[in-house]
Order: C-alpha cells, then sequence, then structure tokens
C-alpha cells in the first residue's frame, strides 16, 4: 500500500489533481477547481458530496446509522421521546458532547488526508487549556485566555510539523513524543491540579445559547464550515488531498509538500486550541489529564467518516458524522442506564464495521451485484 | 525581484517579530503564583512525643500525581516531615507505573532509610517490595493502598472507600426522611470504573440505599476529571429529567458536574460530593450550588502517616494510647462535611 507505488487504484488516482502532465501549481489548482465546478454544472453535486460520488454515499450510510441509533433510543426510552421538549433539549447535549471532539477532528481529518496522523492532539487541548488557565493568563482576561490557547495550540502543532517535514521523524513517533511531552508540561504548569476559571465570559461559552442554540454548537458549525470551504474550495484543500494522495506526484507538480505538511499540523493545533477553549469553558476547569483519550476519538471519527488512513481522501461533513455518531451511542447508553464497558465494546464494533465496509469498495459492490442479477 | 525579496524579508520580520513576542507574552502566562495552599500538618506541641528525639530517615515515594488528591499527599507528606526537627525527608519519584515505583524504590532502599512511607500504585504488584524491606529490617508504612501480604508492612493507614458510599448514602436517606421524599429517583456519578476503589465505594452505597428500599436510578463512571465529570453528568441529567440527588465521587471531577447541572439549569436535587476538597468545602459554605454535602477520603493520612513512620523509627507509641507501639493498622472515619461544620473542615480541603 505504498502511496508512491506506481499501481494506485484507480479511484485514488482520480482524485489527484496532478494527473495532467506536471504543470505550474497555481494553474493545476485552478484547472482542479474548474474541474469541481465543471462537475457540479454537469452532475450538479450535492453540497455535502465534496467531489465524490463515493464520499456521498458514505455519508448517506453515516446519516442512516445515525436514524437507526435515533431509532433505537426512542424504542427503548419511549417515555422520554415522547416529549419533543426533551427531544428537542436531548439533540442539542448530543451536539455539545460531540463539539470539542469534533473541532478536534476537523484538524484531525486535514492531518489525515495530508498522509499524516496526529496522536498529540489530547495533550495540546490538555496543555492549551492549562496555559490559558493559569492564574497568570486569567489576569489578561478572556481575551488572553483565548490569545494564549489559540497561540498554544498553533504553536505545539508547528513544531509537530517542523519536526516531521524537516526533522524527517514519521508522523506516528514525532507527535507520539508530543503527547507525552505536552502532558508532561501541562503537569509541570499545572502542579498537577485542576485550575478552576473564574472568568465569566469562557464559562459563559459553555452555558450561553443564542436563539436556542449553545454558542458551543456554533463554533463547531463554524469550524466544520470553515474547513469544508478549506478542504473542497481552495488550492490548500486541492493540494492537501495531492500531498496525501501521492507526495511524489505532489512534488512533481511543483507543490511544495514539506511546507504544506507544516501547514497540515498547525492547523491541526489551532483546532486544538479553539478546542481547549471549549473544553475549559464546558468544565470550567483544566488540568493535564483532560482530553485524554481524545486522539482516538478524533482518529475513530475521521475513519468511520470514510478519511482513508493512509491518505488522499476524506471528507469534513464525514468525520462529521462519524463524531455525531460515537456521541450519540454516548447518549444512547446514557439514558438507558447502560455501563460504560458495553458502551465501549459497542464503539468499538462500530469502528471495525466501519473500515471492513470501507474495505468492499461501493462500485465493485454494485457490479458484484449486478453481475448477480441481485440488482435491477 | 529585489523588489520581492525585500517584501519576502519584510514579511518574515514581520513574521519572526509577532512570533517571538508572542512567545514571550505566552511565557509569562504560565505563573501559578497564588497564595499556596496551606499543607495539612499538625504543629509540634511541646512535651510528650513532639519532642525532639532520635534522629530518623524517612523514606517516601508515591505515584507521579495527575490530579489534586495525589498532588496533595506528597505536599502534605512533605510538610509534615518539615515540621519536625529530627526527621529527613528522602522523596523519590514513583514514576507511571509500578515497575517504575520499584525501581525507584530500589535505589530508596539503599540510601538505608530507617523507615518507608509508600503510596503504591497498586498494593498488590508491590506487594513483594514490602515483604524485602521489612525482611531487610525497614518497617514499611503503607498508605492507602493495601499490600495483600501483612508481613509486607509495620502499619497500614488508609482511608474508608465502602465507607464513603455508607457516609453518602446516610446522607441522603436522612434528607429524604426530612423532605419526605419516598420515592427519590438517584443519580451516581462515580470515578474510574476499573479501579477497586471506586467498586468499593458504590457497593458502599447501594448497600445503604438498599437496606432504606432505594435503589440508584442511573450510574455514570467518569474518569476523575473535572472535563470528564462534566460530560457524563451532562448526559446523566438527559436520562434523568428529574433527579431527587446526586452523588459524585470525587470533588475534582465534581468541578465538571457542577458545571454541567449550571449549564443545564437544573436545580431541584442536592448533590452529595466525596474526597473533600478546598473548592467542594467553599461551595458548600456558600450554598449557592446544587452542593450541599461531601464525605472525605482526605489526604491529611499522609501528615499523619509520616507522624507516625516517626514514633515507629524511635520506637514510640501514640501517646494517647496505652499500648506502647503504634498500632498495624488505621481506617479513617469518612466524615459527612455539610454547611453546618464546614468551617472545622475547611483547613482539610485540599
Amino acid at each position: 500500500m505504498s502511496d508512491t507505488s506506481p499501481t494506485a487504484t484507480p479511484e485514488r488516482a482520480a482524485q489527484l489533481p496532478a494527473q495532467s502532465p506536471p504543470v505550474d501549481p497555481a494553474e493545476t489548482a485552478a484547472a482542479s477547481e474548474k474541474t469541481t465546478h465543471g462537475g457540479a454544472t454537469a452532475g450538479r453535486l450535492s453540497w455535502w458530496s465534496g467531489d465524490s460520488g463515493e464520499g456521498a454515499k458514505r455519508n448517506l450510510g453515516l446519516i442512516g446509522v445515525l436514524l437507526v441509533l435515533i431509532a433505537i433510543g426512542a424504542l427503548t426510552r419511549s417515555d422520554l421521546y415522547s416529549n419533543p421538549d426533551w427531544v428537542w433539549d436531548n439533540v442539542l447535549s448530543i451536539l455539545k458532547l460531540a463539539s470539542v471532539v469534533g473541532v478536534v477532528t476537523v484538524g484531525m481529518t486535514f492531518v489525515i488526508i495530508g498522509g499524516g496522523i496526529d496522536l498529540s492532539v489530547g495533550a495540546i487541548v490538555a496543555l492549551a487549556g492549562v496555559w490559558c488557565t493559569t492564574l497568570a493568563t486569567q489576569s489578561y482576561g478572556a481575551g488572553g485566555m483565548i490569545f494564549s490557547a489559540l497561540t498554544v495550540g498553533l504553536a505545539v502543532g508547528l513544531v509537530n510539523g517542523l519536526l516531521i517535514s524537516y526533522g524527517r521523524l514519521v508522523p506516528f513517533i514525532a507527535t507520539l513524543a508530543m503527547l507525552v511531552a505536552a502532558r508532561g508540561l501541562a503537569a509541570e504548569i499545572s502542579d498537577k491540579q485542576t485550575q478552576v476559571s473564574d472568568n465569566q465570559f469562557i464559562n459563559g461559552i459553555a452555558s450561553n445559547s443564542l436563539l436556542g442554540i449553545p454558542l458551543l454548537v456554533y463554533i463547531l458549525a463554524a469550524v466544520v464550515a470553515a474547513g469544508w470551504v478549506l478542504l473542497n474550495r481552495t488550492t490548500f484543500g486541492r493540494r492537501t488531498v495531492a500531498v496525501g494522495g501521492n507526495p511524489e506526484a505532489a512534488r512533481l507538480a511543483g507543490i511544495n509538500v514539506k511546507r504544506h505538511s507544516v501547514l497540515l499540523y498547525a492547523l491541526s493545533g489551532l483546532c486544538c486550541g479553539i478546542a481547549a477553549i471549549m473544553l475549559t469553558a464546558q468544565a470550567t476547569s483544566a488540568q493535564a489529564a483532560m482530553a485524554n483519550l481524545y486522539e482516538l476519538d478524533a482518529i475513530a471519527a475521521a475513519i468511520i467518516g470514510g478519511t482513508l488512513l493512509s491518505g488522499g481522501r476524506g471528507t469534513i461533513i464525514g468525520s462529521l458524522l462519524g463524531v455525531i455518531i460515537f456521541s450519540t451511542i454516548t447518549n444512547l447508553f446514557a439514558i438507558n442506564g447502560l455501563s460504560t464497558e458495553a458502551q465501549n465494546m459497542v464503539k468499538g464494533g462500530i469502528i471495525v464495521a466501519a473500515v471492513l465496509v470501507q474495505q468492499v469498495q461501493f462500485r465493485s459492490l454494485t457490479q458484484f451485484l449486478g453481475r448477480n442479477r441481485l440488482t435491477t | 525581484m529585489t523588489q520581492h525579496s525585500r517584501d519576502l524579508s519584510r514579511r518574515r520580520l514581520l513574521f519572526g517579530g509577532a512570533a517571538v513576542g508572542a512567545g514571550v507574552l505566552l511565557a509569562g502566562c504560565t505563573s501559578n503564583e497564588a497564595s499556596p495552599t496551606e499543607a495539612q500538618t499538625k504543629a509540634a506541641a511541646p512535651g510528650g512525643n513532639a519532642e525532639p528525639g532520635q534522629r530518623v530517615v524517612i523514606g517516601f515515594s508515591a505515584p507521579a500525581a495527575d490530579h489534586g488528591w495525589i498532588a496533595a499527599i506528597t505536599n502534605n507528606a512533605k510538610a509534615q516531615a518539615a515540621a519536625y526537627s529530627d526527621v529527613e525527608f528522602k522523596i523519590v519519584e514513583a514514576g507511571a507505573d509500578a515497575a517504575a515505583q520499584r525501581a525507584a524504590l530500589g535505589t530508596l532502599i539503599s540510601q538505608k532509610p530507617n523507615v518507608i512511607v509508600l503510596l503504591p500504585h497498586d498494593g498488590k504488584e508491590l506487594n513483594a517490595f514490602g515483604l524485602e524491606a521489612m525482611k531487610a529490617g525497614i518497617p514499611v508504612v503503607n498508605l492507602d493502598r493495601a499490600f495483600p501480604d501483612a508481613k509486607a508492612y509495620r502499619l497500614q493507614i488508609k482511608g474508608d472507600n465502602y465507607g464513603m458510599g455508607v457516609a453518602a448514602a446516610t446522607y441522603m436517606i436522612e434528607q429524604f426522611k426530612a423532605k419526605g421524599v419516598s420515592n427519590p429517583i438517584i443519580g451516581e456519578i462515580a470515578g474510574m470504573d476499573e479501579l477497586e476503589l471506586t467498586q468499593e465505594r458504590s457497593k458502599g452505597f447501594t448497600d445503604t440505599l438498599a437496606q432504606a428500599g432505594f435503589k440508584v436510578a442511573n450510574r455514570r463512571a467518569a474518569r476523575f476529571t473535572a472535563d470528564s465529570g462534566q460530560q457524563e453528568a451532562a448526559q446523566l441529567l438527559q436520562a434523568l429529567p428529574k433527579m431527587d440527588a446526586l452523588w459524585n465521587h470525587d470533588d475534582d471531577q465534581g468541578i465538571g458536574v457542577v458545571a454541567a447541572v449550571n449549564q443545564a439549569n437544573r436545580k431541584e436535587f442536592f448533590m452529595v460530593g466525596g474526597a473533600g476538597s478546598k473548592k467542594a468545602m467553599e461551595d458548600i459554605q456558600a450554598d449557592n450550588t446544587v452542593l450541599k454535602a461531601t464525605v472525605t477520603y482526605s489526604p491529611s493520612m499522609a501528615s499523619s502517616a509520616i507522624a507516625l513512620a516517626r514514633l515507629i523509627g524511635q520506637n514510640k507509641g501514640m501517646s494517647d494510647l496505652v499500648e506502647l507501639q503504634v498500632p498495624k493498622e488505621i481506617v479513617l472515619a469518612s466524615e459527612t462535611i455539610t454547611k453546618e461544620n464546614v468551617s472545622n473542615y475547611l483547613k482539610l480541603g485540599f
């Protein structure tokens, strides 16, 4: 499954904007822009499908899973689901639960599509959270807290990227090292204590709503929208897919692959900074052990959302659906009073099932069914 | 071209300057100077056991803390040792797991302490070390996490996890009786479910409730951190649209639980905490959240362990008891802190 192998699957090759003879990168990107728009006029692709029919079918499948989960909830707790106010509240609570991991997952999706992996996201969230809740930072008010969380996230992401691109470390190792180191630094700064946030503006991010919808949900929506535009409508996004799909071809097409990777990890770090503010607001505090195993939650969500772990393919909407599916499962188990152990087993099962389904290529499945006259 | 490169260098200068500026600003933000929490020490009173005596070297090891309670254990032990002029305190970091702690303890033994005070990662895994040290003639004081083998320790001092559950349930039952609630809906936010102590706490809680004919309607396990507490509590509140009482095992994660309750605008129930953190006690005193009580599992036991280790080293007994030696086992009672008695306990909050 080497990315540089000449026998790349046709499907993945089709995603590369660099399939035409190597030309100026800006022109390539512009060309791919045109193809996207051209496709839109020819086949009018749905807004959530990105640029591939495969992704659309995958997302439809995920929405199906989501509906099944909600149906199970409605059947098992019909007493609760019969109250429309409660149902609306519950939807919001699922989205709030998904919001922090959702923001982290957007950054993670970019890194994975670009052919990397970021294991340090949970640790970056913890470090940024701890950094922005020290008494010294809190004395600068909400602006100072937000600035320091975002800057710390961005800076740690940049270090990750530089280590990987220019230090030539394997992403797995570099970000694993960062995971350990960032949590260590967070524990050092916080002196292993839970740091309570007294800032009413920050705490209000989690408790306040606008037009009946919590601010956390707006932040998630904004980050997802920005991520979608960045991936599907900009040169940066097209380059990300190209770099992840076939770095050598991307390099030959004139893309600065190293610099692009640095930017991807920085983007992931920035998302962690945003998530750190949201999580600090929710818990009204921060500590070195917070955001435990978020890296696995984010990777799992991206994978079941259809992002290819070896890079070159993925959608933001798919990742978002992945996160929402996980928080719906948590909610489903909570309202039924079932144990966390059972919930984790089901989560594991869903990850495996999603990846298995992905290995069965939709197109070849339809061909198979067609050959065997199982469909008309 | 020159125009281009000048642009580039100016841009670089701007970016570099901004980066350095941000770095300086941020570095200034790591300070956490505040009035330090007063450690829980017992001042040496004149006369009796407190008189400086034979010099004692106490070796100490506790896991690297990742939350408030363990941090308080180490701080208390240090402060108590510093309060005695005749105690030399040698601390070794226990690292991240039982194997690392075993290695660290090896270096501690080579420094020939008179007594070792030890909070093991896992009592079962470090049982062999206890046996070895005792055989070498170094008395071991086991702090909180018991060794299965009675020969592995000279003194065992620990909190009462089962008793915490009992105390929390007892307080709730009293409240229900006073308010005339006959069929209460009770929620529980536990700590890390894979730990024995969590299971003991839950067992004490459900056993005591069962005697009064009550049961837990919904239970979620968090991870002793505020953010996990918030998430689990938010889901629990969703599952129980009306609730009468909630027990949360740990006050550190309770910061998140209280946050979730406030975010959901819920006020119809009362909440009982666990462990006895300073923040929880202040909340109980202020009486402006749902938190009305907490049951203790106090890290002050570390201070007591050092005091008793000193007595063991000096071959003395506890002066209030008739016995000439320190007893072999001490289990702290779990006390219930409410608004009425919180002022007595505030100094023990961590």
